[in-house]
This record gives C-alpha cells, structure tokens and sequence, in this order.
C-alpha cells in the first residue's frame, strides 16, 4: 500500500471491520466486490444499510450486487477513478463540505491540492468518466454531509497503473473529509487473500524486513545484521513482476517458490510460461500440482494450512492463531520445517552465520519459537506470542509490548508520518485503450464460489459444482451486436492470447466491457491481460485493457 | 443505563434495561428451553417452548420476547409451563419424520434434545403429516421440509446477516414452511450459500451436504482456526474425524464474523484432502542421473525421492546458480497463502541465507 506509506506514513487498513460496520454513517465502496470476494465484510455492510439506514456509494464500472444494496451508484468508465474522485472532492469544496479544522492542524499540501482540485469542475468530470453531473451531485453530497463516513476498496483501486495515485486520491477524500482516525472512518483497503498481510508484514517485500523497516535505511539493516549474523545486501530487491519477466534478460536465472502460482496470477500467461520455461532452475513448494508444476526441477510437499499451527494477519491487521487439525498426508511436511531444512543445507555449502548473531540459526522446534523472533525483531509485533493468541486474544498491530491491547484505529490524533498529505493528482489514462482493432475493454477478478488462480477452490467439491467453468460477461448490447446468445460460446482476443468461454449475457457489465475471472486454467484471464505496471507499487493494469471479442464458432487465423 | 434487577426462580439476577428474559435468563446461566429464539438472531416468539410464568401475568409469557423490568418475579420450571411445553413438542413431533437413527442432524438436534429431556415420545397424535421430497439438487444444503418446524431462524438469519432474503415462509397453517425465492429450489434463488441458515436450524431440515453420513457430533474432534480463503479472517471451527475435516462452522466467538461465514469457509475446505495432494518429494530425472537439463524426454520425468535427496537436490541447485551468477539472480517467491512464520522465515532465507533482497509474493496480483 504504498499510496497509503506516501500520504500517512503508513500503509493498511485504517479502521476495524467491527468499527466501520457499526459506525459509518456512509461507505464509499470503490473497486471492491465485497459480496463477492470479502462476503463476510459485504454481509455487514448489507446489515449496516438495511438495519442503520446507513448510506452506501458504490462506485464501479459493473452493476456489481452490492449495488442492490446502494442509495447511489456511479458507474465510471474503467481507469477513471482519479478524475471521479476529483470531481466528487471538487463539488464537495464548492458546497463548503469540507473539515477545516481537520485540514489546518493534520494535513499539509491542501493548496497545491486544492489547484488541481478546482480543475474538475462536473462538465469536465462527467466528460471523462460517463457519470451524470447530477449523480456527481448527489454522491458529493451524501458523502460531505454524512459523518463519519468510511472508503472501502481492493483490487478495484489498486490494479492500474495509476495504483498507487489511486490511492493517493483516496486518502485525499478522506482527508479533506476529515475522516480519518476516528470511528466509522478511515481508508480500508481489503487485502485478498487470507495472509497477504502477514506476508507483508513478515518481510514479503524487496524492499522492507519485517515490520516495513527499509532495507535501504543503514540502521535497519544493521539491527537485523547483528540479529541474524550475516552480511546483508544493501538495495532493495525485485518485485515478482519484475523478476519474473526478468529472466528472459538473464537477470534471474533460479526462483524458489513457496505456495504461489504464477502461470494463473500473473498478467500475460504466455509470457509467463516463456520465463518460466527458459528460467535455469525452478524450485516448487506446493501442496497441488499447480499449473506452474511442470517448470519446476524440484517439487516440495508442503501442508495446507489445517495441517499446521502459527498465525494468520487479516485485513484489519489482526493477527489470529491457526491451528494444527489434521496430519499432512503421505510424506508431506509443514512448510516452516521445508524452509528451515533448506536453509539448513544452503548454509553448509556456502557462508555459515556468524555465532554472534542472536537469532541466527535455523533449529526451529516449532512456530511458537519463530513468533518469538519475529517479536524480537518487528516493533510492530513485539506484543505476540503463540500463547497471547491461543488464550483468545487477537489484537490488531501494532502491538507494542506484551501488555499493549493493539491498535484498533490508526493515525488517532497524529499520523504515522506527522501531518497528512494532499497530493495533487491528475487523470492519466490507462496503459492501453480500445482501437478499431480492439474495441473493448478487459476487466478481470473473481467470483464467489472460486478463490484467486483457483488451485484450491477447483478442488473443493463444492465450489466446482457450483461454479464449473468459466464464464465472460458481456451487456446484451454488444452480445445482440454479436449476434451471440446467453451460455453460447465467446472468443475473447487481445494482443497478448486469446480464450475462449461461455458467455454470460448481463447488464453487470456496461455496454463497452469484458469482464472474466482467472479460475480456470483453460480460460484464464491472464492469457489477456497486459504486464503494463504502476510505476512505484509495480502492480499489473488487471482492470483495464484492449480486446477484441468475437463469437467463437467462427474461424480465427493464428491464435 | 441502570441495571434492572429481577427474579428468575427465586435467584435474583441483574441485567440491562431492554433485554429479554431469555437473554437474563441465559447471562446467569439458567436455561429455558428455546426454539426459534437463537442469540445472534433477533427474537421471534413463533414455537413457544419458552413460555415461563411470569406474577402478575395471567397467561404464561414466551421468555425470549418478554422485555425484563425491575422487580419482576419468574418461574421457569413449574408444573404449569412444563404441561405447556410438553403440548408444544407434542404437536410439533405429531408431523416430524422421527427417523433420528439416521436422521443427519442426531446429537445437534435442539427438538430431540427437549423430547428427551420432557419426555415426549411423539406418539400421541400421530396422525396426518408431510411427505416433501428431500431437496439435494444443490451442491451445499440438503433441504428436508418434513423436518422444519416453522422456526424462521433460517429466515431471520438470511434476512438479518447475510442480507439477500432468500428464504421465506410459505402457505399457513398446517402447511406453512420454508421456501427459496419465489419457492423454488435454493440454487434458483438470491441465495449466496452462506450456510447462515444451516448454522441456525435446530432440527435437521437444513444440513450441510458434505458432512451427511461422515460421523456424529460425538465422534468428531472440533478444532478452531483462520479460514484458508480471503483477508476477512473468519475465525472456523472445523469438524475433524479420521484425519478428514468433514465440516465447518463460524467460531461464534470469532472477532470478525462472529459465527458466520460465506460459502467458501462453511463448505470450501475439503481441498486438504484432494486426492491430487502432493505427497513425496519429487525431483526431474536429469537432477539424479546427469545430463543436461531439457524440458522434454525422460530427463525431464519427475522421480520421487525421499526428502534428504531432494532437499540436498534443491540446495545445491540454488547454490550453484549463486556461485555462478551471484544471490541477485535468484528470486524468492513467498506466500500469502502461508503462516506469517513461514513467511517471516521465507524472508530470513532470501536475505541471510541466499544473500538477496529479491523476495516478493501475490500481494500485487
Ligand atoms: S445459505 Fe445463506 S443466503 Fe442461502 S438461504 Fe441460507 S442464509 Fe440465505
Ligand atoms: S469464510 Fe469467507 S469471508 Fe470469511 S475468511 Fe473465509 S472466505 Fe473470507
Ligand atoms: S424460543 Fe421463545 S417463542 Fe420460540
């Protein structure tokens, strides 16, 4: 979340799930599908409005279910987040709706803001995202007048290249709404999968250990160089979305991989599967042989997570205890001891730790003792302990000491980084737009029933059954253009792959969109999709590109 | 707000304004009998076990839609009411199916519980009663009207958590019972599959299709964790027999969902034990026996082995590629599917031990 780093001085969500669910006043949901993809969250925000008579704005391209639930829906054009929310931001100035107080003493930058801001007047704003200026109205309004009010995204958001502004932008809102640190307010991404924010917070990045400490910050790295007894290297790494690309120029040459699959994930499959084919050596840890099984050298057992014990972080930075059901089938083992042991091996060949370093070594007896190193070493965490979580506790980081309850709200009364930042931010449209040869738009995500690449959800009984096989939604204008009928099979073509799925002929999606998940291996978004990246947080423009969309009973010449 | 202070069978119990007799009752740990009234939902007063005597009052009161007041007297447990209840269960086992043996629901069943404990056989009037056929044409929920006894928990429950409303009373009467949207099957309705409505019933007319004919309650280990699917962090109980997890339910005491889930938590964990699972190290023949390697003939089959020869494998490979190369030609793809430890040490692998900064996971994608 680096647009949120810039602007507060850290990055997460801002507000409890408990807290926004019984305080707003109004939401903002804005690029998340929250029936869909956070459905415990979307049932809270469904009770909040139907039992609280809490307002709800969903701003989305797609007539997404939720919009059942809204007072107003926007439905902008894809990639235009930043010129609606400046016009929103614009129209709430011209009615005087903005927090003074809050501006005065917490922010800096609201002039220079403000400029840009008063360059997106409803005309102009309407203009370049199809929303009527009277809907633009009507949402300044029920935001500036309703209080507190909370901004919930996802993917929705960050999945531009404009990401990180995108974000930015948002933080804006909420700032000159002065919603931020308080309850019922806040700027609440929600992460997506189940630990993507512990995988953060534990030192998942190139360019932070654990806790978001600089790798490039002199002290940092010395605090964990003494810890761990060892040289450490200075720049900040890559990001997957470079390192894999990056083998086709020699520059990565091997990847370890723990429980990801990038032939699903990653933008532009078939590229993808050129790196990955061509990389010098591919080391798998899986639990399934998942569609990137076939490049790797070495293939790893590990366990699901019903097969060991240790914590999760949700999305509202609360960290919970799992806990060991079942034992791994056949020869399978817990992933910790996986990592350990090769870590192990890896030091005997080469450079051994210093003895010095306290935390050093790698003889790990159980993920009780690893938390009480990342403790040690990750300010954020230093209150857990496996014992603290498994007496029923799950408080929310920072956790400061031992007796610290966690942070439910952050940046209350003073920010992260001091006083809060307006950014200026223009609109910049998206990497790749429709032509006469690729006249419509791409949109991609998720359904219900599945989960991510789908790996797992396809092998839940369930869940297959439910959802079998991949479906592309089309708006029954463009579908009669087609000539295509609803369940009738789709080709969908950009300049990176073609697939081909049944169509699902719905108003969800405007007149000029596609929208298909990556669930399904034979039909999978990302064979689509464009590797076009946010400049700072390098994530893949999922949200936004160019395709052609034929009826698929024709002939196509070299697909 | 001051506290309301009350007598619930001669103990005197203090509680807060607005809350229901039930809801004293049950803080100070008596238990009335109850049916359609469940803690997380909001109260009903449909079936009537609870009915309580009440000074003052003429007739008996349900307990759990009774708002308490300050000196106010009750009996749960005299003569009167247990008659009372009795004729209750009597009527609603006059039209129940009976067939606990091997009914899905035996040992979590709320209406077999209050039979045996009142000693209610069923056998009084039986006399006309429902022949529905057993819905299963959806992939989660067994749907058994003959089994519903027109509580309206899973009503409640769909109306008031989930939100979508699918569910609703039809007809009256004697033939009043539950239906789907416009009272067709489940799968033709709003309905999203949370389970909500399972969670809740307290007989056996909504039950959870995976779990049917995999054990009883009291063979089944409970184990409490974080759901494996999505950021929210539903804390799960999963029902465990036979190294298997043949259900899941809401922890009611989970901080985010208390007791609820969506479809993937409630009926999506059966994945663990696909039987795709891998479960023996492997390494590509080439790695063993030489050669080069190539991505086609049988220097690329896959040989199983045991861990020390592919964790030795692995390392080496990974070492080599260093010596030649250097650490930053490796990169190291952690998971957000995975423990915060095992991240933590997927981070201390790529920068202490591989002597790289090149570690990244899904968090973008
Ligand atoms: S499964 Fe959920 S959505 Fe479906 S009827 Fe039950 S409570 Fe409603
Ligand atoms: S039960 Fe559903 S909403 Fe809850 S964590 Fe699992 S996937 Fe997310
Ligand atoms: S429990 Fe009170 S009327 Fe049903």
């Amino acid at each position: 979340m680096a647009g949120l780093a810039a602007s507060f001085g850290s990055g997460a969500m801002t507000n409890s799930i408990e807290d926004i669910a019984t305080h707003a006043a109004v939401y903002l949901v804005i690029g998340s599908n929250t029936t869909e993809q956070h459905p415990v969250i979307g049932f809270r925000i469904r009770q909040a409005v139907k039992q609280r008579g809490a307002k709800l704005v969903v701003a989305d391209p797609r007539r997404i279910d939720l919009v059942d639930f809204a007072t107003l829906h926007l439905r902008h054009r894809s990639g235009t987040d930043i010129p609606l929310l400046n016009g929103l931001m614009h129209l709430i100035l011209r009615a005087g709706l903005e927090d003074r107080p809050f501006i005065a003493e917490r922010t800096e930058g609201f002039e220079s803001f403000r400029a840009v801001i008063e360059q997106y007047p409803p005309e102009r704003t309407s203009g370049i995202t199809g929303v009527p200026a009277d809907q633009l109205q009507a949402a300044a309004m029920l935001l500036g007048t309703n209080k507190p009010g909370a901004v919930i995204w996802a993917m929705g958001i960050t999945q531009h290249i404009t990401g990180v502004r995108n974000v930015m932008s948002l933080a804006n809102l909420q700032m000159l709404l002065g919603n931020i640190g308080i309850p019922g307010g806040g700027v609440n991404p929600l992460r997506g999968q189940n630990n993507v924010q512990g995988a953060c917070d534990m030192g998942g990045l190139p360019d932070v250990y654990p806790g978001y400490q600089k790798v490039t910050v002199e002290e940092s790295r010395r605090k964990y160089e003494e810890a761990w007894g060892a040289a450490l290297p200075t720049g900040a790494g890559r990001t997957v979305t470079e390192l894999i690309p990056d083998v086709l120029e020699d520059k990565t040459r091997a990847l370890y991989i723990l429980g990801e699959d990038p032939v699903m994930s990653e933008p532009d499959t078939n590229h993808v599967r050129k790196c990955l084919d061509k990389v010098d050596f591919l080391v798998l840890q899986e639990i399934f042989p998942s569609e990137t099984a076939p490049y790797a050298d070495v293939l790893l057992p590990g366990a699901s997570f019903a097969e060991k014990s240790g914590s999760f972080t949700n999305t509202e930075r609360r960290v919970q205890m799992v806990q060991q059901a079942l034992d791994p089938p056949g020869e399978a083992r817990p992933d910790w001891l996986i990592i350990s042991a090769l870590a192990r091996r890896i030091l005997a060949e080469g450079r051994q730790p210093s003895r010095e370093g306290k935390h050093a070594g790698w003889d790990y007896h159980s993920t009780a003792e690893i938390m009480n190193e990342i403790a040690a070493l990750t300010p954020s965490y230093a209150g857990i302990s496996h014992d603290r979580l498994k007496s029923g506790d799950s408080p929310q980081w920072p956790v400061k000491d031992p007796g610290h309850p966690g942070t439910p709200i952050l940046h209350v009364g003073r920010f992260t980084r001091g006083l809060g930042r307006f950014t200026p931010l223009d609109h910049i449209p998206a990497a790749e737009l429709p032509d006469d040869e690729f006249p419509m738009v791409l949109s991609t995500g998720r359904v219900l029933y599945h989960w991510h690449g789908g790996g797992i959800s396809r092998r839940a009984k369930g869940l297959l059954e439910a959802y079998p096989k991949a479906l592309i939604e089309i708006s029954p204008d463009a579908a009669a253009r087609l000539q295509l009928g609803n369940h009738e099979r789709v080709r969908v073509l950009s300049r990176r792959g073609s697939i081909e799925a049944e169509a699902w002929v719905t108003d969800r999606v405007p007149p000029g969109m596609v929208y298909a998940n990556f669930h399904f291996p034979e039909a999978s978004a990302n064979e689509l999709t464009i590797a076009a990246l946010d400049p700072v947080c390098k994530i893949p423009e999922y949200k936004v590109c160019a395709v052609r969309v034929e009826k698929a009973d024709k002939d196509v010449s070299g697909g | 707000m001051a506290a309301v202070s009350l007598k619930i069978d001669g103990k005197t119990v203090e509680t807060a304004p607005g809350r229901s007799v039930m809801q004293a009752a049950r803080d100070a740990g008596i238990g009335i009998p109850a049916l359609c009234d469940h803690p997380a939902l909001p109260p009903e007063g449909a079936c009537r076990i609870c009915l309580v005597e009440i000074e003052g009052q003429r007739a008996p009161q349900p307990a759990c839609t009774f708002q308490v007041s300050a000196g106010l007297v009750v009996q749960t447990r005299s003569p009167h009411v247990v008659a009372a209840r009795k004729l209750v269960l009597e009527l609603l086992l006059s039209d129940h199916p009976l067939d606990c043996l091997t009914c899905e629901s035996t040992g979590s069943c709320l209406l077999q519980d209050l039979a045996y404990e009142y000693d209610v056989k069923g056998d009084r009037w039986r006399g006309r009663h429902h022949d529905y056929p057993v819905d299963s044409s959806n992939p989660f929920i067994q749907v058994d009207r003959n089994k519903c006894i027109v509580c309206r928990r899973c009503v409640r429950a769909c109306n008031s958590i989930n939100g979508v409303e699918a569910i609703s009373i039809f007809h009256r009467g004697f033939n009043a019972s539950i239906g789907f949207g416009a009272d067709g099957p489940m799968q033709d309705s709003p309905c999203e599959f949370c389970g909500s409505c399972v969670a809740v019933c307290p007989t056996g007319a909504l039950r959870p299709k995976l779990a049917i004919g995999k054990g009883r309650p009291w063979q089944v280990k409970k184990v409490d964790t974080i759901c494996s699917y999505c950021g929210v962090g539903c804390k799960l109980t999963l029902h465990v027999r036979d190294n298997r997890i043949i259900g899941a339910d809401g922890a009611w005491d989970g901080p985010v969902n208390r007791g609820w889930t969506c479809v993937k938590g409630r009926f999506g964990h059966d994945y663990v034990r696909h039987p795709d699972r891998l479960t023996k190290p492997r390494v590509r023949h080439y790695l063993l026996h030489g050669g080069k390697k190539r991505r086609d003939g049988t220097g690329w089959d896959w040989v199983e082995t045991d861990w020390d020869t592919a964790l030795e494998v692995a390392a080496r490979g990974l070492c080599q590629i260093r010596g030649k190369y250097g650490a930053d030609s490796i990169g190291v793809l952690c998971s957000a599917k995975c423990l915060n430890e095992e991240n933590y040490l997927m981070n201390k692998l790529a920068r202490q031990v591989i002597g790289t900064n090149n570690i990244d996971h899904c968090a973008r994608l």
